[in-house]
């Protein structure tokens, strides 16, 4: 017999410009664990925000039936009252508070407004043991790993009476000790009656825990299964079936010699600098080719991106950099950028651009130093170059002395490769160069990248995009865990053979 | 001082947008304190019936404000890169005091003691500079201990009394005028003499703008970039060429110029160019407008801010001896609260709280503001607490409507 504990039916989310989920369907059964995988971008978290009411009822088309009622969550507290919890990928705990604190944070142990302080503690310590973590819970949540702060968040769910329990990511951020603890765990919640709904990318985790399963691809629901009929290989061919529905422009690559290679790349976490989040990468950029770098969320890309830019984001980095050859050190990212390597970030308003300027000063940021003599900057050679950008990128501005801020997602685009195209690299880094921007900017900005390959330029592509690594790049390498697991020629590389690659989980090599 | 360029709205809607009709697009939020120092002074003008704009009255105010003007040139930068310092006041009276000990105690020749004390100030901002730059720690932190440090330093070099008095060349600084070296002319019956020295100064500063001007709206065109009409080129040609006219001839009747008021028109003049056109000026708002993309862009932030903070130094400096000179007298409390006169100036001035905006000649306008509403509720005789609610409320009407029209250009979006 079974019993349904959530449908959600006929879901439809829009965002300004975007169908992000579109009449999703999903039925949870009482007592299951039911795993939710997809691509980047393919909805879940999404659909996760609309049942939490993080998304409150009216923003959203479709019904959600919790418990055999139909449900209007207005906000997260009407959900959590409902006894559904989310646990996002970015705890949420407030890091110089106890555990008890975190524990009982919104919902303190109090009497006539004043906390009971021995209540408190004492159920928190409770709620630990449930879930196997021995700690006292007096002591600041700062002083715990990952591992054990996501178990704080998990015995915060119990405190609330949780009865279902949604896990975005849970193991993207643990090692595999503390995930095994984890899944654990959670087949214990599910013999208590805990409902559990996780998002992972992990399918090996998602073979092993979870009682059914539910894709969801570009913003639908594909079908939801019995893990016992699955296998990882249907699972993948389903979260990345879908047509090649953008065109991608022709183009004969003209390979010459190397022009970057990074060996031996390891870079650590800033916040935790025991973990690696690149180890050991291996990657080799020649002029005129467009390399690919293919990884789902988590799996180090920026990371080792930006490492490789003059070391700005990670610690303890260590591996080697060639420039045509040669062996160089490119400590800042002021030496990267004299070495001819230029990064144009992936997100372009935080990163990327001042935006409170104009296109004619932000082209000009990175090689301010080429318009100027002894240190005075040249204002009309600024605007001479920063309007030939204008013309030749097509930035869809009556001047270049309009503000970045108020230009359209794909114009700003255009402005950050100009800076970079500007400071004249022989190796461009571009992350997500098409995130957040419309279909005919994008078949732009495919085009310009052929043309800096064209002229002798080494690129490399990050991208979330199978199809679009597929249409542009001219090999494609693959990450997982922060591992380089596969360097696939175009001709020869599927999405299917891709997505295998990026989600293989490498074994921990003995050093 | 350069022209602003006002951008003319040639139709400036993105194609397949209506919006945004033909229309000459003031930035409303530069002019605007413009015409707010505007209508000040024709406030306090008549209020004082005329006394405001005397010719003794207007050299007064130049001169009791000048050190606050020199502060918040300074400032002006610290806050575009989204800092702020508090111990300018107390840094005023270290160097001051400094100053003193070296020129009255040990006699000293006054040239050495001068660039001994911008080296003090400069060592001073380096102390504030590396623990705000590379050491992390916020600069309303760092300069609100140095608030009390430097106090605590000029307490320490003075004891409890003041030090002077100062050479002669130092006190004309602070307090003294230009010699008359062509002796006077006649104005005619009304104006009476003044001084022609003073006179030809200004004007060859008048026709210096109009050149600078022309030739930037020359190079304008010649690469093509939008410029205003001609009528309104002329105007902001003319303006501010009368203004200054003015401001010469009254300065030329009382007196002279004073050296203060030369000293802060190069000053002016100097970090005007630095933030328009250096490379160092523009990193100075790449910083403040995005750290992120500042540092992602090969900009060494730190040493940016580092060099601000020293740069605001020997500024603090250059005050403290103008304001030692000015008493011919270095004190214990010398400055005290000339970091709230300063940073309001920046902020009355334009720039933003977040950071990214501003400009010098805006500070100084600020400045001039809160100069003229001192100036003229004293001359009106009004007590210091009537000055403070005033000058208070300019303050915050100032930055509520910084913050007013941001949201109003974001919703219009």
């Amino acid at each position: 017999m079974t019993d349904t504990i959530l449908r959600m039916s006929g879901i439809t989310k829009t965002f300004p410009g975007v169908k992000a989920l579109q009449d999703v369907n999903l039925e949870v059964r009482r007592g299951e664990i039911h795993s939710i995988c997809g691509e980047n971008g393919a909805g879940k978290s999404t659909l996760m925000k609309v049942l939490s009411g993080v998304y409150p009822h009216g923003t959203y088309e479709g019904d959600i039936q919790y418990d055999g009622e139909l449900c209007r969550f207005s906000g997260i507290r009407d959900s959590e009252h409902r006894g559904i919890v989310i646990i996002h990928q970015e705890l949420a705990l407030a890091s110089n508070l106890s555990i008890a604190e975190n524990i009982f944070l919104g919902n303190e142990q109090a009497k006539n407004g004043w906390i009971d302080w021995n209540r408190t503690n004492a159920a928190a310590d409770a709620l630990l043991r449930r879930v196997g973590l021995a700690e006292s819970a007096v002591i600041p949540v700062v002083n715990l790993g990952v591992g054990k702060q996501q178990l704080v968040e998990i015995a915060k769910a119990l405190s609330k009476e949780v009865r279902l329990l949604i896990l975005d990511e849970p193991t993207a951020a643990l090692n595999d000790e503390d995930s095994a603890h984890l899944l654990n765990l959670l087949r214990g919640l599910r013999d208590e009656g805990i409902t559990c709904v996780i998002i992972s990318h992990k399918l090996n985790e998602v073979m092993g825990i979870s009682d059914r399963v539910t894709i969801l691809r570009d913003g639908r629901t594909i079908w939801t299964d019995e893990t016992a009929n699955l296998t990882e290989e249907k699972i993948i061919a389903s979260m990345v079936g879908r047509d090649m529905e953008h065109r991608y422009p022709e183009h004969t690559p003209k390979i010459g010699e190397e022009a970057l290679r990074i060996v031996d790349w390891t870079v650590h976490s800033p916040t935790q600098p025991d973990r690696a989040l690149v180890r050991k990468a291996n990657l080799t950029l020649r002029r005129g080719e467009i390399v690919g770098l293919a990884g789902l969320m988590g799996a180090g890309r920026t990371e080792l991106a930006m490492s490789v830019f003059g070391r700005s984001y990670g610690v303890n980095i260590s591996g080697r950099l060639f420039k045509d050859g040669k062996e160089i050190q490119a400590r800042n990212v002021r030496e990267a950028i004299d070495h001819g390597i230029a990064y144009a970030t992936e997100d372009r308003k935080r990163y990327g651009l001042n935006l409170i300027e104009d296109i004619k000063r932000n082209v000009s940021a990175a090689g301010l130093s080429k318009l100027a003599r002894g240190g005075w900057v040249d204002g009309n050679e600024e605007f001479k170059v920063a309007d030939e950008f204008r013309t030749s990128m097509n930035i869809k501005s009556p001047t270049v002395e309009a503000v970045v801020g108020k230009l359209s997602g794909g114009n700003q685009q255009k402005v950050v490769l100009s800076k970079w195209i500007f400071t004249d690299p022989d190796v461009l880094i571009l992350d997500e160069p098409t995130r957040g921007i419309d279909v005919g900017a994008k078949y732009e900005i495919y085009t310009i990248i052929n043309r800096l390959a064209d002229e002798g330029k080494a690129v490399l592509v990050i991208s979330s995009e199978l199809p679009e690594l597929l249409g542009i790049c001219d090999r494609i390498y693959t990450l997982s865990a922060g591992r380089i697991t596969g360097e696939v020629p175009r001709a020869e590389a599927t999405q299917e053979s891709l997505m295998t690659l990026m989600t293989k989980e490498v074994q921990e090599v003995a050093p | 001082m350069t022209a602003a360029p006002v951008q003319v709205g040639k139709g400036v809607a993105a194609p397949g947008r209506d919006r945004a009709p033909r229309k000459v697009n003031f930035d409303l939020k530069q002019s605007g304190i413009y015409i707010a120092l505007a209508l000040v002074v024709v406030l306090f003008a008549v209020l004082t019936g005329g006394d405001l704009l005397g010719p003794q009255n207007l050299s007064n105010i130049i001169v009791q404000f000048s050190y606050i003007l020199v502060l918040a040139i300074g400032m002006v930068l610290i806050i575009i890169a989204g800092h702020i310092d508090l111990s300018v006041g107390s840094v005023v009276a270290a160097t001051g005091a400094f100053a003193a000990v070296m020129m009255v105690d040990w006699g000293l020749p006054w040239p050495l003691a001068v660039v001994a004390t911008l080296i003090f100030g400069a060592v001073i901002g380096a102390w504030q500079g590396y623990w705000v730059a590379y050491f992390g720690i916020p600069a309303f932190i760092v300069t609100l201990a140095g608030m009390l440090l430097f106090r605590a330093v000029t307490m320490w070099i003075l004891g409890n009394e003041g030090k002077g008095p100062f050479p002669d060349e130092i006190r004309t600084l602070g307090n003294g005028f230009i010699p008359g070296f062509l002796g006077n002319i006649g104005l005619g019956e009304a104006l009476g003499g003044a001084d022609l020295f003073s006179i030809i100064l200004g004007v060859a500063v008048v026709v210096g703008m109009a050149i600078v001007q022309v030739r930037a709206r020359a190079g304008r065109i010649r690469y093509s970039q939008a410029v205003d009409p001609m009528w309104l080129f002329a105007l902001k040609v003319a303006v501010p060429a009368l203004l200054v006219l003015f401001f010469v001839v009254q300065l030329a009747r009382f007196r002279n110029l004073p050296w203060v008021l030369v000293l802060l028109a190069v000053l002016v003049v100097g970090y005007t160019l630095v933030t328009n056109r250096a490379v160092f000026g523009r990193q100075i708002y790449a910083v403040g407008g995005n750290l992120q993309a500042a540092t992602l862009s090969g900009v060494k932030v730190k040493s940016v801010v580092f060099w601000l903070f020293v740069n605001m130094g020997v500024l603090s400096a250059v005050a403290g001896i103008i304001f030692a000179g000015r008493l011919n007298l270095a004190g214990p409390t010398a400055g005290n609260a000339f970091e709230l006169d300063a940073i309001a100036a920046a902020f009355i001035g334009g720039a933003a709280v977040q950071g990214g905006v501003g400009k010098v000649v805006g500070a100084i306008t600020g400045g001039m503001i809160m100069a003229v509403i001192n100036n003229g509720m004293s001359l009106l005789g009004a007590e210091p607490k009537e000055v403070m609610l005033v000058k208070g409320g300019v303050l915050l009407a100032a930055v509520a409507f910084d913050v007013w029209s941001k949201r109003r250009t974001a919703t219009a979006k």
